[in-house]
């Protein structure tokens, strides 16, 4: 059984480098010819390639940081190894397909036409005004960076348990059949949600991926802990983390790449990208103190790892709302965020029992619903002319409009993480064995340890 | 001959490396130890997972001296590594059959 899977493994791969290879010479003869009537803005061009390069800093270094010095420390390499995978694997995936499938036009999702990158010019604007004032390559590589933190952030919720191999095949597919798609419903041309186009079913607020980054991600985390239990000996056994300092790091890196993944969502180096700079940074601080002053007061000690994921809590809530709310609302959302996502990776997480190792659900999925939610409440066309008002300029039906989305994000990342991890299952297996989980990630996984000193 | 294992806090150890060697100690071997007596451990918390540490990291400084020097060492180790407090650590004595010096194959108390 387990020779037959790993010939699997083999042939898959095999399959995909044929696969690319074909593309490679495919792409050369479908560059775009159309040339509507555009202006390039160099200073926008150079604010989306810092932005770019930022978003990417997220996740290498900074959440393979973060998460790797929560881990045990025969399970670091390995949890870098995660983020690392999806820097390669999910960037590959987006040349075959997956920039096709999220932003082509279509309504429930973009079909191939740009599959390899035919088309998609690195000298001319998108042909559907996504940004209109930058290369369609820039806007597509900078999606791209979203696309690889995305199924990085899910690594949270296996940790320490789940074979490479079958990390690798699921989240790819993933990408596929939850990012891809639900990145095209909220910001694909034609896409359900997609506020602005008048061909939406319901027009909700997210400016940079509340619901298609960190729901998704946070809900799949959650599908995924539940689906393949807990790590042997928890929470019987102490699992501390085992190098807070990388953490430290990581997660101070987080917060300065968010700056490319929330005010570069403004497509411009504009007052809009500057509002969603300043909107980012208030709500984090917010959100530390929050998540901090709780630990405190609960617990008696204000923890580095507390503050630190408060501030990440912070910048997930932030997320849909940065580019709709001033530097007041900012700071309110930060404060519930922190408070709540507190909550839910102490009180929720005791009390239900799953293991959700370094809380992708508790950080993400509730800091995204509670930051999708509130976006609802705070937006202000007085900001940002192109949205909406939200609840407390009178638009209660906005608030509605937010749910639907959350609803509807829940659901697809539920239903997609199941019916992958499912067939997964049955098929290469998902966990590591017993005696390899005990022996580590890094030894069992990859032939190698993280510390030789 | 007597070996001496003396189980300290950590920033008392220069000062009972200083007064063992004005008592003639010629030499030691110190390690990083961790364990547990009357003092208590400590609670560490992460996110909620709250883990009683009951290991206390201490040093454990061993010597070894002739008979009749064995009463100095400990009086210089009881003032200089004691401050009153739960937690001081401990000193345990035993015989040693033989000590060899491997430059020169001298044995006993000549190769302390």
């Amino acid at each position: 059984m387990i020779r037959s899977t790993r010939s699997i493994e083999r042939l898959l791969g095999a399959v995909i480098a044929a696969t690319l290879m074909a593309g490679c010479a495919l792409a050369q003869d479908t560059a775009s010819t159309s040339s509507p009537a555009f202006k390039l803005d160099s200073g926008d061009i150079a604010w989306m390639l810092t932005s770019s390069a930022l978003v990417l800093m997220m996740t290498g270094p900074g959440l393979a940081l973060f998460y790797s010095g929560l881990v045990r420390r025969k399970n670091v390499l390995g949890t870098m190894m995660q983020s690392f995978a999806m820097m390669v694997l999910i960037t590959l995936q987006w040349f075959l397909f997956g920039y096709s499938i999220a932003f082509h036009e279509g309504s429930g999702w973009g079909g191939l036409s740009w599959m390899f990158l035919g088309g998609v010019s690195p000298a001319q604007p998108d042909p559907y005004g996504y940004a209109a004032t930058i290369p369609h390559q820039l806007w597509m590589v900078y999606q791209l960076m979203f696309a690889i933190i995305t199924p990085a952030l899910v690594t949270g919720a296996f940790a320490e348990r789940m074979k490479f191999s079958a990390m690798a095949i699921f989240l790819l597919a993933w990408s596929t059949v939850v990012y891809d798609p639900l990145a095209h419903w909220v910001w694909g041309k034609g896409g359900w949600f997609r506020n602005g186009d008048g061909q939406e079913l319901v027009g909700a607020l997210d400016f940079a991926g509340g619901t298609v980054v960190h729901i998704s991600s946070g809900v799949s985390a959650l599908v995924c802990a539940l689906f393949l239990g807990k790590r042997r000996g928890y929470p019987r056994e102490a699992m501390p983390p085992h190098n807070l300092t990388y953490s430290f790091i990581g997660a101070a890196l987080l917060w300065v790449g968010w700056f490319g993944f929330n005010a570069g969502s403004a497509v411009a180096a504009s007052g809009l990208a500057v509002s969603a700079f300043v909107a980012t940074h208030f709500a984090t601080a917010a959100a530390a103190l929050s998540w901090a002053v709780m630990e405190w007061l609960q617990r008696g000690k204000p923890s580095v790892l507390g503050g630190i994921s408060g501030a990440v809590a912070g910048l997930v809530a932030i997320t849909p709302a940065s580019g709709f709310v001033g530097p007041r609302a900012a700071v309110a959302i930060g404060l519930v965020a922190g408070a709540v996502c507190f909550f839910a990776c102490t009180s929720l997480k005791n009390r239900f029992g799953y293991d959700d190792s370094l809380d992708a659900f508790g950080v993400h999925g509730i800091g995204g619903t509670v930051g999708a939610l509130l976006t609802g409440v705070f937006a202000s066309k007085w900001v940002n002319p192109a949205g909406a008002d939200g609840l407390l300029h009178g638009n209660a039906r906005q608030l509605l409009n937010q749910a639907v989305a959350v609803v509807a994000t829940w659901a697809l990342a539920a239903a997609g993480t199941l019916i992958i991890l499912a067939i997964l299952k049955a098929t290469i297996g998902l966990r590591v064995s017993e005696e390899d989980e005990i022996e580590g990630l890094d030894v069992t996984q990859h032939g190698e340890v993280g510390y030789n000193f | 001959m007597k070996k001496i294992e003396a189980i300290v806090r950590h920033f008392k150890l220069e000062e009972v490396k200083s007064g063992l060697s004005e008592v003639g100690v010629q030499g030691m071997t110190v390690t990083e130890v961790r364990g547990f007596g009357r003092q208590k451990g400590h609670k560490e918390q992460y996110r909620g997972a709250e883990y009683t540490v009951d290991f206390v990291p201490k040093v454990k400084i061993e010597i070894v001296v002739a008979d009749d020097r064995v009463r100095d060492a400990i009086d210089t180790i009881l003032r200089t590594a004691r401050t009153g407090q739960i937690g001081d650590g401990k000193i345990f004595v035993t015989d040693l059959a033989e000590a060899v010096r491997i430059r020169t194959g001298e044995t006993g108390e000549d190769a302390l």
